[in-house]
């Protein structure tokens, strides 16, 4: 069997006495589609953000791609294959919506190895992104000219531009339509087929339901359950931990 | 407009006023332009770091002191240096204040570093003033030679340096807005958490600005010790550097290259005419201009150059 | 050689005198800076403002310098006032831009010393009182008075903004303010109000300071300059949310720059406080107690 895409061992994180993530451990085999599930506060952003670099882990280890993460810096892991969409989206204010698109394009993608995307192809790729996630005709418009729903469209979608191996989602769907969750449900489904793997923090259940090949359930700062969707919904555990006692 | 064709546009315009001034035959002229484009300099170099990346240097008399002071130690210890060399040094050596001071202080947040600029202008102030080398309190002499390279009279050359670097200044500060690092210095303006995430290398792209502007400040300051003959800790760290720095790309704009062009060209003028026509004239002029950038902050934080243009754009446009 | 310890104990002594004034000098950036998040490195110019206020009423009608700073101090509190409203609603409000909000406090910074330059002119100002002047003496150590009593005074005011933080409703609404500004809506309490009321108690407490000042030191315009470094590397030093960490700060870098001066010359004293304060950011940024 192939070694796992994403290896998370003992991962802990406290800030001062509150101990926010407690010896993490979880394996993502490439191409899984993995949904992260748990109540407010539980250290699903936390995690997140452990992984990506924005925090420090005081303990434990993260494998990704055969590589130690450890120490290195948010930008560098990017480049490495690792990308997120942020909760609350944070955009780039002064810079058009088709340039903030361009900003991973020439700053991870161009930075590995192999062609270079410029002018044209660059422009293209931009819009081609848009396009994928319905904004093409807000190309030349400033983020604060868009909607909340369309600012989370836009996060996802920069975080897509930098052609991640490993795609985080933080709570895209949160405020879309039906129809909409669907739409990007089915973008992450087209993405998944092209190879890439997909890690979903939603709290809408139809969506983690029905995406997900597997689910992680968070419940203050431990792990504890993980399994298929359909174990996961008969788990006492991740009953208690939802509904209380 | 291509990078090439603006710097020939440049280059014709800056020989255009060159021109004109000889002809004008005025030398006041050049003694006041001299000043007006030492501040073109500081201001596009300031705003670099400030405008650009979003991180304010409050420490810019520092940088440009590092360039004056380079250049008293280089002619106590070589008489009659080439004019070259001394600007070189002159970028390095604040170049090189600028990449120590920027590693030491950039891992923190915005706040903090503009606190340590402020922090280290005092100290390097402090040091300078002990130095007996350079004269200490007491302050240097220095001599111009006895002919001056090129044109008529030693100011009118001056002149001529500060018109070469000036337009170096603007046509690096327009490429780097055009160019990937451009980009790279707005999203960490805009949000360096994100540009993080999204793949810029924020800590080196924080080096090469506070590296870079320092430098340029610098380059700007070597010349200075000829042009007022006398150097002392006072004027080399001249608080007036320090506000017009940031007053003027503030007030012309910060978010282009034409910003600090018209911020430097507009209130260096007025505190040039002003120092001939009124008499306690620095002071009020830096009241004023303390008291313009204060209401440009307040009423029209994207400068004059935003007045004309309907958003802030960022680089590309 | 004999090792200068009467020197040296004197040095001290002053150090811890003058540290203790430091800290009524850094108790507004506490405030301001460590609670509010502001950077308003005006603040010594508030002082300055207030140490010449202090010197006109004292020269003109012979008033006490430290008695006529209370006196204006609710002047103090409403300028603080009104700047805190004039910068919310020009910076705070608007967002991320704290860029616009140190420029504007620079210029504030600027406006304050060069309008001071045209009053006043660059001489040396100084007030008279009967405190200054005499001293006391225990044997080898000097204990001047006007050294003794702003001190005094400093950590007076220090203490009765201690005890309102942590007794009075809004001293607490302050402390949540800096620490969870949401709960505090949720508790009906208007965060901007609180923040109002804190900018505006950090400008009156340079009215006191200003005053102390001057009974310690001759003064002119630029000096204001110096204290920018003093402040801010007191405050980082000491934990920028913690009081007690400001009085501990204060007092390390009083005696530091103290015995600096004694030994070395006083020219050197500018660049402890500023040297110190590049040392701390570099390694040691949270402070000696920081958060």
């Amino acid at each position: 069997m192939a070694a796992p895409l994403l290896h998370v061992t003992d991962l802990s994180k406290r800030f001062g006495g509150f101990v926010a993530l407690d010896a993490i451990n979880i394996e993502i085999a490439a191409q899984e589609r993995v949904g992260l599930i748990g109540p407010n506060g539980s250290g699903k952003s936390t995690f997140v953000n452990c992984l990506c670099g924005t925090l420090r882990n005081e303990s434990g280890s993260v494998r990704f791609d055969g590589r130690v993460l450890d120490g290195l810096p948010s930008h560098k892991r990017t480049r490495l294959g690792i990308s997120r969409s942020f909760q609350l989206p944070r955009p780039f204010g002064s810079l058009t919506i088709a340039d903030n698109l361009r900003i991973p394009l020439l700053y991870t993608v161009n930075a590995r190895k192999g062609a270079a995307l410029t002018g044209p192809a660059l422009d293209a790729r931009c819009a081609e992104l848009l396009a994928l996630v319905g904004l093409d005709g807000k190309a030349t418009h400033l983020p604060r000219d868009l909607t909340q729903v369309e600012m989370r469209k836009l996060e996802l979608a920069r975080a897509m531009a930098a052609e991640p191996k490993l795609l985080i989602a933080d709570e895209a769907m949160a405020g879309l339509s039906h129809g909409e969750i669907d739409d990007i449900l089915a973008l992450l489904v087209r993405l998944n087929e092209r190879g890439i793997t997909i890690i979903m923090i939603e709290h809408i259940m139809r969506a983690i339901m029905s995406f997900s090949h597997r689910i992680v359930v968070l419940d203050a700062g431990k792990k504890i359950a993980d399994g298929t969707p359909d174990e996961i919904v008969r788990d006492p555990a991740v009953e208690r931990a939802y509904l209380g006692e | 407009m291509s990078q090439r064709n603006f710097a020939i546009l440049a280059i014709l315009v800056a020989a255009a006023v060159l021109g004109a001034f000889l002809l004008i035959r005025q030398e006041y002229l050049f003694v006041a332009g001299y000043i007006v484009l030492q501040y073109v300099v500081l201001a596009t170099a300031w705003n670099i770091l400030g405008g650009y990346m979003g991180y304010i240097n409050f420490g810019a008399a520092a940088f440009f002191a590092m360039g004056a002071y380079g250049t008293v130690v280089i002619q106590k210890l070589f008489p009659m240096p080439p004019m070259i060399v001394l600007i070189i040094a002159g970028g390095i050596i604040a170049g090189v204040v600028g990449l120590v001071m920027g590693y030491l202080t950039l891992r923190l947040r915005g706040a903090f570093f503009a606190i340590a600029t402020l922090a280290l202008a005092v100290v390097l102030q402090t040091l300078i003033t002990n130095w007996g080398f350079v004269g200490g309190s007491r302050g240097a002499y220095i001599v111009r030679p006895p002919q001056a390279p090129l044109l008529e009279t030693y100011v009118q050359y001056l002149f001529l340096v500060m018109l070469v670097l000036s337009v170096l200044a603007l046509i690096t500060a327009r490429a780097i807005e055009r160019s990937r690092l451009g980009y790279g210095f707005a999203t960490i303006r805009d949000d360096e958490l994100a540009a993080e995430s999204s793949g810029v290398p924020t800590l080196k792209l924080k080096l090469i600005a506070t590296t870079l502007s320092g430098a340029m400040m610098g380059m700007a300051g070597a010349p200075f010790p000829y042009y007022i003959n006398y150097l002392d800790p006072g004027s080399g760290f001249n608080l007036a550097f320090a506000i017009n720095a940031i007053a003027m790309p503030v007030i012309g704009g910060t978010t282009s290259w034409l910003g600090p062009l018209i911020g430097a060209v507009l209130l260096g003028s007025i505190q040039q005419y002003a120092t001939v026509a009124i008499s306690s004239a620095a002071d009020l002029s830096n009241l004023i201009v303390g008291v313009l950038l204060v209401l440009f902050v307040i009423i029209a934080p994207h400068g004059i150059v935003g007045m004309f243009r309907r958003s802030a754009r960022g680089p590309g446009h | 050689m004999d090792f200068p310890f009467e020197l040296l104990i004197n040095a001290v002594i002053a150090g811890l005198l003058l540290g203790g004034f430091y800290a009524a000098v850094t108790v507004g950036i506490s405030l301001s800076f460590g609670m509010l998040d502001i950077v308003n490195i005006a603040h010594p110019a508030f002082i300055i403002v207030g140490s010449y206020i202090a010197y006109i009423l004292n020269v003109t009608y012979g008033f006490d310098p430290i008695l006529s700073a209370i006196v204006v101090l609710p002047l103090f509190y409403a300028l603080g006032w009104a700047i805190y409203q004039i910068y919310y609603h020009s910076f705070e409000k608007r967002g991320r831009d704290s860029m616009r909000g140190f420029s504007f406090f620079f210029g504030l910074l600027f406006i304050a010393e060069v309008s001071l330059i045209l009053v006043f002119g660059v001489d040396y100002r100084y007030v008279e009182a009967r405190y200054v002047g005499p001293a006391i003496h225990f044997g080898f150590v000097d204990l001047p008075y006007r050294m003794m009593v702003p001190c005094a005074v400093s950590l007076l005011m220090f203490a009765a903004l201690q005890l309102f933080i942590k007794r009075t409703f809004i001293g607490r609404a302050i402390l949540a303010v800096s620490q969870d500004q949401l709960a505090l809506q949720l508790m009906a309490v208007d965060p901007v109000r609180i923040k109002r009321i804190a900018f505006a108690l950090s400008i009156a407490t340079a009215s006191i300071a200003g005053a102390c000042l001057i009974v310690i030191q001759p003064l002119e315009p630029s000096v204001g300059r110096e204290y920018i470094g003093r402040v801010f590397a007191i405050a980082v030093l000491g934990g920028l949310n913690s009081l007690p960490g400001t009085l501990v700060g204060a007092i390390l870098l009083g005696v530091i720059e103290s015995i600096t001066a004694t030994f070395y010359g006083p020219s050197w004293a500018p660049a402890v406080a500023f040297g110190c304060l590049l040392l701390t950011l570099a390694f040691r940024p949270a402070g000696l107690f920081g958060r």
